[in-house]
């Protein structure tokens, strides 16, 4: 694997190569005669880099102030560490979490390894594909080969660990999850005399009914750039299976991608699945009061219900995703949930180690105050709990949200290049123009090759 | 020694500095602008095109960061964005700018001219990016003051606003609002310049104000025009903004590589490669340079008169 970083050390002249050379060499013996002693740290060794996965040397430790970086939403987590951990010394750095795919870590990092420094502790990030490149870079330190036990890591929800693990070795903490359940306004369903759908079929043929029954109302939306990973995801459609570091399974025309598909185009034909973002103004003003479902990750409820829509108490509930019938698995997708990197540089290891544990599990920040769904399980359970006791919700939504975290498909991967975008510019402006969502998946499945390539992996078209 | 002689001695230094040195008070005046030229224009271009022609490991690499530039899905497209963006902004900044400032120049006589010339200038003296989320206000149909006007066209949504299709004319409207003010401004100086007598002279042979614009005004004007569209097709071939913004507003549906220099910064910053992000820059450079002296050369630019 390349990365394609320009060597700080690296001198067009030959007599700077040899000169490189030298100092790698007297390096080299620096390190040994430093492990040769007991391997005390510090020593003149310039550790600190890794280079393939696995062999990680830590950097000479200090008790300098731990840099972290953490964007508004976690900005609480990192000050409720300091008030309970007053003797840390802490430098706290609030940035854009990398949010929408900025870009921003992965540039500060590309910048840090050309001079050497500057690379943060411990980095919150919204986006779950950061290993991608932030392993090759050398940017993160591998969590479960000494520095977090397996015992405290087994405390993860099932598959959680997915996006943060590479060739095994587990390179970030997962901070929350967004396994998709089905939303619903439980009080129209009593009023209209409907079941919740249990499988796809029924949410189909509910769509239908809904059309003619009820015009005007939403079973779903589709003209997310979550869409994707909300149906797609669900129902196993291959279009990302990441078989290696660098290597990439396409296949969006199979089976499993053109049942959902039809199913959607059918749902955008009767127009009970909108095809205007969630998130857009025009949603807001003219279908968020007219959602009788809406198939989505565990944040809708209180970011999209309670926040955006301000649906009133009492009439959001939850179900587990539907499935298709006669499938003995079931799946969901995945939309989000952040994770926690740590610096393969850090000159604080204890220190950020112990920082990444709390932040990732303590009840304190996790159950009491996180708004997403955490993905240590046990303080999910608390989470939940703090949830039923606001009473906004039509029912008890722990048992489909606790179901689902553990049954996220796995054959989705997290590459370099973002799904999100990739469907929103190829699939997006199609369906908006009339065209069904079926006619658009080999278009699909070309831009994720084509955009796989362009990140450096080797692409397998078809199953 | 005499406080004359001393006197003396210094205006004597001065004189022979002068000989030696002549105006060096305007070299003073302008080496400012020269260090500043050269540290934050001159050097960072000299270091894009070393990037271009050197591999990830700071070795020669010919053309190969160029074919690959070139060989990325994305160029051909972004390429033929840039070019069909590049026509209907310099046609209609060529069109309207010309035509608004003769307007304005007959209207100047009757008192409006000044408020008028301010309210041109002054979307231009918003900083770009600000410029931008205005018009992503005015582009949502559900909240902007003009949505009567897009649903008139068939538009009631933010997503059907920026279809592909209408990019070219969505990023001109952009750019001609927020860039054209100044040039109106500035053509409207230029026709100022025009000697009264010239203009008296044709209304006595009997000329109206279309026979005026065309054959007196316009062929003054023409060295302004050609300054405006070099300046202006140097920078709207660095289109950028207006696009990434359309992108992040409309959550990718408006493709994040639509112009080329978005796909230079995809190179630099998604993809880590700095040698074909900078060889994109380098072609844009030497198209922009290639287009400016063709202008130059073909409308006598620097002749004198």
């Amino acid at each position: 694997m390349t990365v394609k970083v320009r060597a700080d050390g690296a001198r067009r002249s030959g007599k700077g190569r040899s000169r490189a050379a030298l100092m790698a060499l007297s390096g080299v013996l620096a390190l040994s005669a430093v492990a040769a002693c007991g391997g005390h740290d510090g020593g003149g060794a310039r550790g600190g880099t890794t280079g393939a996965q696995g062999d990680f040397k830590q950097a000479p430790q200090s008790d300098g102030p731990l840099t972290i970086w953490v964007d508004a939403t976690r900005l609480a987590a990192a000050k409720l560490y300091q008030k309970t951990h007053p003797t840390v010394k802490l430098n706290i750095v609030s940035y854009d979490g990398d949010a929408d795919g900025s870009h921003y870590l992965q540039t500060k990092v590309s910048l840090f390894n050309r001079t050497r420094k500057g690379w943060p502790d411990v980095v919150f990030s919204t986006q779950n594909n950061e290993t991608s490149w932030a392993v090759p870079a050398g940017f993160t330190a591998p969590l479960n080969k000494g520095l977090i036990a397996q015992s405290a890591l087994s405390g993860w929800a099932h598959g959680a660990g997915d996006p943060c693990t590479v060739n095994g070795t587990l390179y970030c903490l997962r901070n929350d999850l967004a396994q998709t359940v089905l939303w619903y306004n439980d009080s129209l369903m009593k009023k209209w005399g409907y079941q919740v759908p249990a499988t796809w079929e029924d949410y189909e043929a509910l769509g239908k009914k809904v059309a003619t029954e009820h015009p005007g109302y939403l079973v779903g939306s589709a003209g997310d750039n979550f869409t994707p990973e909300i149906y797609m995801w669900a129902s196993k459609c291959g279009a990302n299976q990441i078989t290696g570091p660098k290597a990439v399974t396409v296949n969006t025309t199979s089976a499993n991608c053109s049942r959902m598909a039809t199913l959607l185009d059918t749902l955008v034909k009767n127009r009970t699945m909108s095809k205007s973002s969630v998130f857009s103004s025009d949603f807001d003003k003219n279908q968020a009061g007219k959602i009788l479902m809406l198939p989505g990750p565990s944040w809708f409820g209180g970011a999209l219900f309670e926040g955006t829509f301000k649906t009133p108490k009492g009439q959001v509930a939850v179900a587990p995703m539907p499935q298709w019938s006669g499938d003995p698995t079931p799946t969901v997708g995945n939309v989000g949930g952040g994770t926690w990197l740590l610096s393969a540089h850090s000159a604080h290891l204890k220190a950020a180690t112990d920082f990444l544990t709390w932040v990732t599990t303590a009840n304190d920040y996790q159950g009491q105050v996180a708004p997403g769904y955490p993905a240590y399980a046990p303080a999910a359970k608390v989470w939940l709990a703090n949830q039923a006791s606001s009473h906004y919700y039509a029912n008890d939504i722990a048992a489909p949200l606790q179901a689902a975290a553990g049954q996220v498909w796995s054959g989705w991967g997290y590459g370099q290049f973002s799904q999100e975008s990739i469907w929103a510019a190829t699939v997006t402006p199609g369906m908006t123009g009339g065209k069904p969502i079926v006619s658009l998946l080999p278009a699909w499945q070309k831009a994720i090759v084509n955009y796989a390539r362009s990140d450096g992996y080797q692409v397998k078209v078809g199953p | 020694m005499s406080i004359l002689t001393i006197r003396g001695g210094r205006a004597g230094t001065h004189a022979a500095r002068r000989r030696w040195w002549p105006g060096r008070a305007g070299h003073g005046f302008v080496a400012p602008y020269v260090v500043l030229l050269i540290a934050f224009g001159v050097v960072p271009t000299g270091y894009a095109i070393d990037f271009a022609f050197t591999d990830a490991s700071g070795r020669f690499a010919g053309l190969s960061n160029f074919t690959a530039a070139a060989a990325d899905f994305r160029f051909a497209s972004a390429a033929a964005h840039v070019a069909l963006y590049l026509l209907f902004w310099l046609v209609s900044l060529v069109v309207l700018v010309v035509g608004l400032a003769l307007l304005l120049h007959n209207l100047a006589a009757r008192g409006v001219g000044k408020a008028l010339r301010f309210l041109y200038y002054l979307p231009g003296a918003l900083a770009g990016a600000a410029s931008v989320m205005v018009w992503l206000f005015m582009l949502d149909p559900t909240v902007s003051p003009a949505g009567f006007l897009l649903r008139a066209l068939g538009l009631d949504t933010f997503g059907q606003v920026i279809a592909p299709g209408h990019l070219p004319f969505v990023l001109t409207a952009i750019a001609f609002w927020t860039g054209a003010g100044g040039w109106i401004v500035v053509m409207y100086g230029a026709l100022n310049n025009i000697s009264p007598e010239l203009m008296e002279a044709a209304r006595i042979d009997g000329a109206g104000p279309w026979q005026i614009a065309r054959r007196v005004q316009i062929p003054l004007l023409r060295k302004w025009i050609v300054y405006m569209v070099i300046l202006a097709f140097a920078v709207g071939a660095q289109l950028f903004v207006e696009p990434q913004l359309l992108s992040q507003a409309s959550n990718g549906v408006a493709g994040r590589d639509y112009s080329l220099n978005q796909l230079s910064y995809d190179f630099a910053f998604q993809n880590n490669d700095l040698g074909t992000a900078a060889a994109v820059s380098v072609v844009l450079l030497v198209v922009t340079l290639a287009v400016a002296v063709v202008f130059v050369v073909k409308s006598g630019f620097f002749d004198a008169g």
